[in-house]
This record gives C-alpha cells, sequence and structure tokens, in this order.
C-alpha cells in the first residue's frame, strides 16, 4: 500500500502565478504526512485541491486507486480541520460534531453512538452542550478534529493545526495529535511553515518551495541529509560555506578549500563535480569548541576563531564566532564546553572543530 | 467610582439625541395616544373631556378584513424580501471590494429619486397601455387584456420593490462580518451548496434577519401611498384609513385611535423580538 494518496503531476495557476507547479507525491495508507514550506509556497492551494476546494488546472488526485480529481469537496472521502476551526458558532459543540453524519443522513442512533464516541476519545463529553465561544483554543481544536474523524475519511487534512494555539498548549497537543493518529490510523496530511510542528507529527515530510516539492524524506533524514541549502536552513540551522572541491577521497568524502577555513573534510553527495565551486553545510550544534586545538588527527575538521557574539537561551548558548571573512554560528549546551570549565567570552580565541560525517555539501541553486 | 464617573459621561453624550427623540417622538406619540380618548366636535376640531367612543368604534367587525389586509401583506412583503436579500448579500459578501462597492451603490441608487416618483414610474408601467403590460402581452407573458395595476398584486409588487433596500442593508451588514470559511467547512462535512446556505450561512446572519424583518414588517404596516396609488378599491391599508380620517373626515381623534392601535401592533412585536435577542445573547455569553 505504498501509494494510497497519490498526487500525479498537478499543476494550479493563479494568473500569472504558479502555486502549485507540478507536484506528485505518493502517501502510504495511515501515515502522518507533512506539506512543510514558508509562506506562498503553494502547500496550502495543495491542500485545497486534496479536499476539494479548488480544482488543478492539470493532474490527477488519487485516494485509494480512485481518481477523486473532479469530485466536490461534499462527495470526497475527505474530511479538513482548519486553520481557525470553522466551527459553527451557532450550534453546540454536540451538533457541530454531529454536522457531518447528519448530512449524509445517517440513522439518528448511528449518529448519537458516533458523535458520543468521538466526543470521549477527544475527551469533550462534559463540554457537549456549550457553544464553539464558551470552549478554550485547545478545545476547539479537539471539536475540530473530532467534528472530521467523526466521518470516518479515508484521508484528515490538518491546516496549520496548531498555529492558532499558545507555546505550552501547542506542545500538549502535538502529543494528543500522535496520540489520536495512532488510535484511528487515519491517513493524517498536516500543512505546516513550522518545522518544529512537522518533524515532530509526521512520519515523512515534503519540503516544498515556489510550488515544487524540494525534497521528501523522513524527518531525522531531512535534518541530516538535506539535500539543498533550502531544506537546510529550512529545517534547523545551518553555517554554509563557499569553496572549491580539491581532492575527492574514497566514500563519498571530498576535501573543500574554504578561504579562511583551511581545507576541511566533508561528505559529498552527488553534487560534486571537480571544477565548480560547491557549498558545504554544518549544523550549528555540530560544531564544538575548545580553547585548545582538538588532537584527533586529520580526519577531524578544525580552524581558529573569535567570538563576536553570545547570546544564552537556558537549553542552549549560541556563539557567533569570526574566523576570516566567515561568521561561524555555534550552538553549544553548556555543560559540554569542555574549555576547562569556563565558557569561551566574548573576544576569546577558540578552536571550532567538526567530524567530516557532520558536514556536507548541498545543491548550491536554490538558496533560501 | 471611576466607572461610575464614566457612566454620567455617556450620558452627556447622549442627552441630545435623547432630548431630539423626547421632543419629536415621545412627546408625540402621546399626544396621539391621548388624542384616541378625547371626543371630536363636527368642525374637525378636539374638544376637552375624555372618552371611550374612538376605540369602541374599533370594535366594528368591518375593521377586520383591513387590520388581516394589513397584517397579511405586510407579512407576505417581509418574507418576500428577506427571501430575495438573503442570496443578494451573499453575493454582495463573496465579491470583490470593487464589486461589493457597485452593488451597494446599485441598492442605494433608488433612493436618489423620489419615492413618489418611483411609485408613480410603476403606475405608469403597470397602466394598461403601459410599457411592462404591452411588454408582457407581447411576449404573450400576460392575456391579451391584462389589468396589472389596481389589485394586491400591484400593491405587493411595488412594496417589496420599495421596502428591498431596507431589508438588504442590514442583511448585508450581518453578512459582510460571517466567516465564510464556515461554507467551506460545510461543504466540507457534506453539506451541498443549498444546505451549506440554510443550515450555516442563514443562521449565520440570523441577527441581520431579525432587523431586516423588523425593518421591513414596521415600514411596510404604516404604509398608505402605495395602496392609494397602485392598489385598487379592495385594497386599502391601515393607514389609508387613518389618511382619510384625518383629510376627509377631520376626525383627529378617530385617526389618532386607529393610529394608537397601529402602534400598538408595531410594538408589540419589538418589544417580543428585543427580548428574544437580550435572551439569546445571555445564553450566547454564558
Amino acid at each position: 500500500m505504498d501509494d494510497f494518496l497519490v498526487i500525479d503531476d498537478v499543476r494550479k495557476s493563479f494568473g500569472s502565478l504558479r502555486a502549485v507547479d507540478g507536484v506528485s507525491l505518493s502517501i502510504r495508507q495511515g501515515e502522518a504526512f507533512s506539506l512543510l514550506g514558508p509562506s506562498g509556497c503553494g502547500k496550502t492551494t495543495l491542500l485545497r485541491m486534496l479536499a476539494g476546494f479548488e480544482a488543478p488546472d492539470s493532474g490527477r488526485i488519487l485516494i485509494g486507486g480512485n481518481d477523486v480529481t473532479a469530485l466536490l469537496p461534499e462527495q470526497r472521502p475527505v474530511n479538513t480541520v482548519f486553520q481557525n476551526y470553522a466551527l459553527f458558532p451557532h450550534l453546540s459543540v454536540w451538533e457541530n460534531v454531529a454536522f457531518g453524519l447528519r448530512m449524509s443522513r445517517r440513522p439518528r442512533e448511528e449518529i448519537r453512538s458516533g458523535v458520543n464516541r468521538m466526543l470521549e476519545l477527544t475527551r469533550l463529553s462534559e463540554h457537549s452542550r456549550k457553544r464553539p465561544a464558551q470552549l478554550s483554543g485547545g478545545q476547539r481544536q479537539r471539536v475540530a478534529i473530532a467534528r472530521a474523524l467523526v466521518n470516518r475519511p479515508q484521508v484528515l487534512l490538518l491546516d496549520e493545526p496548531l498555529a492558532a494555539l499558545d507555546l505550552k498548549l501547542r506542545q500538549h497537543m502535538l502529543v494528543e495529535l500522535n496520540e489520536i493518529h495512532k488510535q484511528v490510523g487515519t491517513t493524517f496530511i498536516y500543512v505546516t511553515h513550522d518545522q518544529g510542528e512537522a518533524m515532530s507529527l509526521s512520519d515523512r515530510i515534503a519540503v516544498m518551495n515556489a510550488g515544487r516539492v524540494v525534497q521528501v524524506d523522513a524527518p531525522e533524514v531531512l535534518y541530516e541529509t538535506p539535500k539543498s541549502s533550502f531544506v537546510a536552513t529550512f529545517i534547523g540551522d545551518a553555517n554554509f560555506f563557499t569553496g572549491m572541491p580539491v581532492e575527492l577521497q574514497h566514500e563519498g568524502y571530498v576535501r573543500v578549500r574554504v578561504e579562511g577555513l583551511g581545507s576541511p573534510l566533508v561528505l559529498g553527495g552527488d553534487f560534486v563535480s571537480s571544477h565548480e565551486p560547491v557549498r558545504i553545510m554544518v549544523r550549528p550544534e555540530k560544531i564544538s569548541l575548545t580553547l585548545k586545538r582538538p588532537e584527533s588527527g586529520d580526519r577531524v575538521n578544525a580552524f581558529r576563531g573569535v567570538v563576536e557574539d553570545s547570546a544564552y537561551f537556558g537549553t542552549h548558548a549560541r556563539y557567533h564566532i569570526r574566523a576570516g571573512e566567515h561568521v561561524v554560528i555555534a550552538q553549544l549546551q553548556r555543560s559540554r564546553f569542555s574549555g576547562g570549565g569556563i565558557n569561551p567570552e566574548l573576544g576569546a580565541e577558540v578552536w571550532m572543530s567538526f567530524h567530516p560525517d557532520e558536514g556536507r555539501v548541498v545543491r548550491l541553486e536554490d538558496a533560501a | 467610582m471611576n466607572g461610575a464617573r464614566r457612566r454620567s459621561k455617556e450620558w452627556v453624550i447622549t442627552l441630545p439625541s435623547l432630548a431630539w427623540l423626547g421632543v419629536f417622538f415621545v412627546i408625540p406619540a402621546a399626544l396621539v395616544v391621548m388624542t384616541a380618548f378625547r371626543p371630536a366636535d363636527l368642525h374637525g376640531g378636539v374638544m376637552s373631556g375624555w372618552t371611550w367612543e374612538n376605540i369602541e368604534t374599533l370594535r366594528d367587525p368591518a375593521w377586520l378584513p383591513i387590520v388581516w389586509r394589513t397584517l397579511w401583506l405586510s407579512s407576505v412583503t417581509t418574507f418576500a424580501c428577506v427571501v430575495l436579500a438573503l442570496p443578494m448579500v451573499f453575493q454582495m459578501a463573496r465579491s470583490g471590494p470593487r464589486m461589493r462597492q457597485f452593488l451597494l451603490l446599485l441598492v442605494v441608487i433608488p433612493f436618489l429619486s423620489n419615492f413618489l416618483i418611483r411609485i408613480f414610474a410603476w403606475k405608469s408601467l403597470l397602466h394598461p397601455e403601459g410599457m411592462l403590460t404591452k411588454l408582457l402581452v407581447h411576449l404573450h407573458l400576460a392575456p391579451e387584456n391584462a389589468l396589472l395595476l389596481n389589485n394586491s398584486g400591484a400593491v405587493l409588487l411595488v412594496m417589496i420593490y420599495t421596502q428591498l433596500p431596507f431589508a438588504i442593508l442590514p442583511l448585508y451588514a450581518a453578512s459582510e462580518k460571517f466567516d465564510f470559511q464556515l461554507l467551506d467547512a460545510a461543504r466540507d462535512l457534506g453539506a451541498g451548496p443549498w444546505r451549506s446556505f440554510t443550515k450555516v450561512f442563514a443562521p449565520g446572519v440570523r441577527r441581520g434577519i431579525l432587523s431586516a424583518v423588523v425593518m421591513v414588517f414596521v415600514c411596510s404596516l404604516g404604509q398608505y401611498v402605495i395602496p392609494q396609488f397602485v392598489g385598487g378599491a379592495s385594497d386599502e391599508m391601515l393607514g389609508n384609513k387613518i389618511q382619510q380620517r384625518v383629510f376627509a373626515d377631520r376626525n383627529l381623534p378617530h385617526a389618532s385611535a386607529l393610529a394608537a392601535v397601529l402602534m400598538a401592533v408595531v410594538l408589540l412585536p419589538m418589544l417580543v423580538v428585543t427580548a428574544w435577542q437580550r435572551f439569546g445573547r445571555r445564553e450566547d455569553a454564558a
């Protein structure tokens, strides 16, 4: 069942704007899948086409082998949790959840048991007679989820489901959404611009930019091996250095000469040809800071710099370190700074180092 | 203390409008009710002293059909206006800002020409020799010697025409505040266009519907110009009778009695509606 929901070369333009520019995706049944990208990347348009609110200019959408491209929203086996929940203000929680079943004219008894079961799953039973205006943000969102899931959709679409919640509630709902997904086993498709949200909610993420899918992978693969600088910056922070490849080694390692940083050894990927400049990427938390030059030979990349700026975030601290023309961002947990028990001070000279596996060459063209 | 002071300031601000309402509405209305209990003299004057006579004469069963007709015509007008206005404001609220301004202008434009002139225009349109009649006959949509004028159909048509903007404006105000994403949600949950409209949009603008109903119904109840110009002899409404009592019979007390009854007919439903709205609001806030 690798291709339960198939998006086949879907395109959609608004005037001269190509909102969705040839997207193809295969999503497994029961998968939690995220469409991630900055605003205007086409993810919301794609979601609206999955729900049936927009018709693609070309391409097909298949669910469980059936072509649903031409179906109206009310005819699709798909339900949506809207960004601002779009609960019906004139109906009680119970009636909101019952709306879909009533529209499909199910028998009264089935509606009652279905709604009650759903309210139990989302722990809303005691609020069933309240109006949406009387609920907290988290409760409203659970109503929106219950209202969609009660119809037993084959695919549940969630549009920025956590954006309207404050930080504490968001962390709580992350756990809750994962829990609900596990219990119902429906295919969940999230649309979000928040990489943290996408990473913790999904089995796989499609990163979108300018109407196209740039990379589809599991969260850890996206983070550890981004294929382009766009993905690298969109998911997490990254340092970029541009240089010329000078020596191709075995097992995909390549030595790149970077002005001011010597010639670090990094993983090459498929993007290296010997006479074109390449861009290498290192995550800030992969860079260690020491007062003395690290010892372990030539398979560690090490270079000197001066601490220019630092900021403390509680869970970690960030340092801006100048090395020639470069400003390198390093992120440390304080306890891991091994410079003899002291923190690097502003103006201190430190050694930065990273393992060759932590640096990699990324595609140059679509820099963010 | 602070709140009390602020409240007293708010009172000061409302004083001018309160004074206006008092001088030009409450006192005249009270005078009308008072006059309803005065005896009339034969020369059109109002005598001192009190009497029930004017009210007593309203118990004559001959009044029933007129009261009934007034209520009936006003109800049909109200219903038709709201039913016509709802899809209009739905489209207006969904169009872009420019189109919206344009449509709103179209709604308001009739007000630029005088009310009486517009009714005379209808009179000539509906006249047996009028354009509309001729056109309908020509298209075989009406029989050869169709009489479109001087019947209750004409009264209804012109009443709906004149009252429609008064239904559109409050409904438009309500639908501008309506969250149209709710319609997406309704479609998403399996409601077709018709049920999205009736189950979600109409309840969503219910306060606007209420205002529109009150506006149109109250304005219709007092109508007398339209039945006089485009209606027949048997299309008179309460307003016509009041007018006759004042200008033809010169019997102010009797006219006042009629006016007082009409006022009661108008005020009672409004009180009910206000009470219901208050109740509804409390329910929403609870």
